[in-house]
């Protein structure tokens, strides 16, 4: 009984250390969203107060315009990506397909490979095709980086949809095309729905490739935070960086729900 | 019937006068998705490539990597010690996170800590940027709460804003990535041998390196290489943490398109930022190679 409480005072060091390294910097950007007045050495803002709240979400306000473009640019990206990933997906969880684990592989390489040069080059080409500034080259940029996640889980939630279902429904005399629409893809739904948000949030945080391509009319809302935050005020990208922040950690919250383990084992196979 | 011939569904857009042959269907419904591959990440790439070769003119040459090692020489070795010794610490970190949820005896302290790791993880690198950027600076919290804790001194007040803050906010961000990956694979160890182990009275951390690192070993590497990758290819940390000299080429990238419309040099940084990665990749495909010819 006295070891097991002696043992938890190394425990609690270590843990206590752990969580200040976590949330320290998590707090402290709480600290700076809700303070009015802030400076060294006081360890806790003198005033707090909603005054940056209402300057962010007043009507037509910059932060309000950036979250509207990035909003429509995630939205568009998933679009795009279901939109070529449903078809590919399909095509490597059920068909016979040469060269399947290179196709595979080709969906990770702009992960893979370091994106700075790649991006300057494409806001390059982009300038020449006037894509550049453009919504639609911002949404082709994520669409791109995206694909790994939407093809890569929307082939593991077919491969993981039963075989056997699909071969009653077409020996009950549906077409090929209705067994799909009808009993494939509502089983594989979660998979690609996660897929989906996958894609939406990886473009909702994109910074880099928006950088390059975006400039200088496309702001999305990290593009924002970055320009308030490189300006000095901390408030106002102390905001954004929060808003930015819901839905990443809303969907950590309920990620278990859609993907499923038997979806989840099949990822990159 | 007809439909108890056919084994493999032909999905498509319209009904084929013929049905055509599976493999082809595949490659069709494949083709968009990876044509988006070629158009918008293969060719950018290869053009970058070739731009770094090139001179104004257009001809071959290799100029703009001897202007790159000239002016970026030092943040060449820079980049490579900062994600060097972040993969490191990396390492080290995730390895006893998993460890301890795999070995830990005390299961309150277990779960204290397998809600605490993970928070990073799903934090965008932008805000992890900026949250570091106003926690480490001098007048940061992180300081403000040391000298009201009597730990250090108004003046002994350090700002973290150079290498160490790169550091400390890629560390920050990755590790819960790498020990996910890690407490994953032990988690589906076979627990015989860590128990024959435990019987034979190896310690914790004995059996820790002798038994368990071994094993998950692969899995490892590969989530220690993305991080490495993915450090190379962040642009907002180093540039809101540390964007004056030296720093890392990500941000000299992006200075010499900025204020000098410098494609070439730019582009030689890429191409060094490639070797650097492939360096990594190819650690791991011979690893890889030896694993497969010991087992």
């Amino acid at each position: 009984m006295r070891a097991d409480a002696l043992a938890w005072i190394p425990r609690g060091i270590v843990l206590g250390l752990l969580a200040f390294a976590v949330f320290g910097p998590i707090s402290n950007l709480l600290l700076w969203a809700f303070a009015e007045k802030w400076y060294f050495p006081h360890a806790l803002p003198l005033e707090y107060g909603f005054a940056f709240w209402e300057r962010v979400f007043r009507p037509r306000s910059n932060a309000m315009e950036s979250l509207f473009t990035s909003v429509i640019i995630a939205l568009s990206t998933v679009a795009v990506c279901l939109a070529v990933s449903v078809p590919a997906g399909y095509a490597l969880a059920r068909l016979r397909l040469p060269l399947r684990s290179p196709v595979l592989l080709m969906f990770l390489l702009p992960q893979a490979f370091p994106g700075v040069a790649v991006y300057i080059n494409v806001a390059r080409i982009f300038y020449t095709l006037g894509l550049n500034g453009t919504v639609a080259g911002v949404v082709l940029v994520h669409a791109v980086h995206g694909l790994v996640f939407s093809v890569w889980i929307t082939t593991a939630a077919f491969a993981a949809v039963d075989r056997s279902l699909e071969e009653a429904a077409r020996n009950l005399g549906a077409s090929p095309l209705r067994t799909f629409f009808e009993v494939t893809l509502p089983m594989a739904a979660p998979g690609v729905m996660a897929g989906a948000v996958f894609v939406f949030l990886e473009s909702l945080d994109e910074f880099t490739g928006t950088y390059f391509v975006g400039v200088p009319d496309v702001t999305t809302l990290p593009l924002l935070m970055f320009n308030a935050s490189m300006g000095g005020n901390y408030q106002i990208a102390a905001i954004t960086a929060l808003i930015l922040l819901v839905p990443s950690v809303g969907f950590m919250l309920v990620i278990e729900r859609f993907l499923k383990a038997d979806v989840l084992a099949r990822i990159g196979h | 019937m007809s439909a108890l011939s056919q084994t493999e569904p032909a999905i498509g857009g319209a009904a084929p006068p013929r049905p055509l042959p599976p493999a082809l269907w595949g490659v069709l419904l494949v083709l968009p998705a990876l044509a988006m591959v070629a158009l918008f990440f293969l060719y950018p790439l290869g053009f970058s490539v070739v731009s770094a070769f090139r001179d104004g003119d257009g001809a071959w040459s290799v100029a703009n990597f001897t202007k790159a090692f000239a002016f970026y020489g030092r943040d060449i070795l820079f980049t490579l010690m900062i994600v060097a010794l972040s993969v490191a610490i990396v390492a080290v970190l995730a390895v006893a996170i998993g460890g301890y949820l795999t070995l830990g005896r005390n299961t309150t302290a277990v779960a204290i800590l397998r809600w605490l790791y993970r928070w990073p993880l799903f934090i965008p690198f932008i805000v992890a940027a900026q949250m570091m950027r106003s926690f480490l600076a001098k007048n940061g919290l992180m300081n403000a709460m040391l000298v009201n804790g009597g730990v250090i001194e108004p003046l002994q007040a350090v700002s973290l804003l150079d290498w160490r803050g790169i550091v400390v906010t890629f560390v920050w961000k990755q590790t819960p990535f790498v020990a996910l990956m890690v407490a994953g694979a032990m988690a589906s160890l076979d627990r015989s041998g860590i128990e024959a182990a435990r019987d034979l009275g190896a310690g914790r951390l004995r059996i820790l390196a002798d038994i368990i690192v071994p094993q998950v070993r692969p899995t490892l590497v590969v989530g220690l290489i993305l991080s490495f990758v993915t450090m190379l290819s962040v642009l907002s940390v180093p540039m809101m943490i540390n964007p004056n000299n030296p720093t890392m080429i990500t941000v000299d990238m992006a200075y010499r398109i900025n204020a000098h419309g410098d494609y070439g040099v730019a582009n030689a940084l890429g191409v060094v930022s490639y070797l650097m990665a492939g360096l990594v990749a190819w650690i791991y495909l011979s690893h890889g190679v030896r694993r497969g010819a010991g087992s």
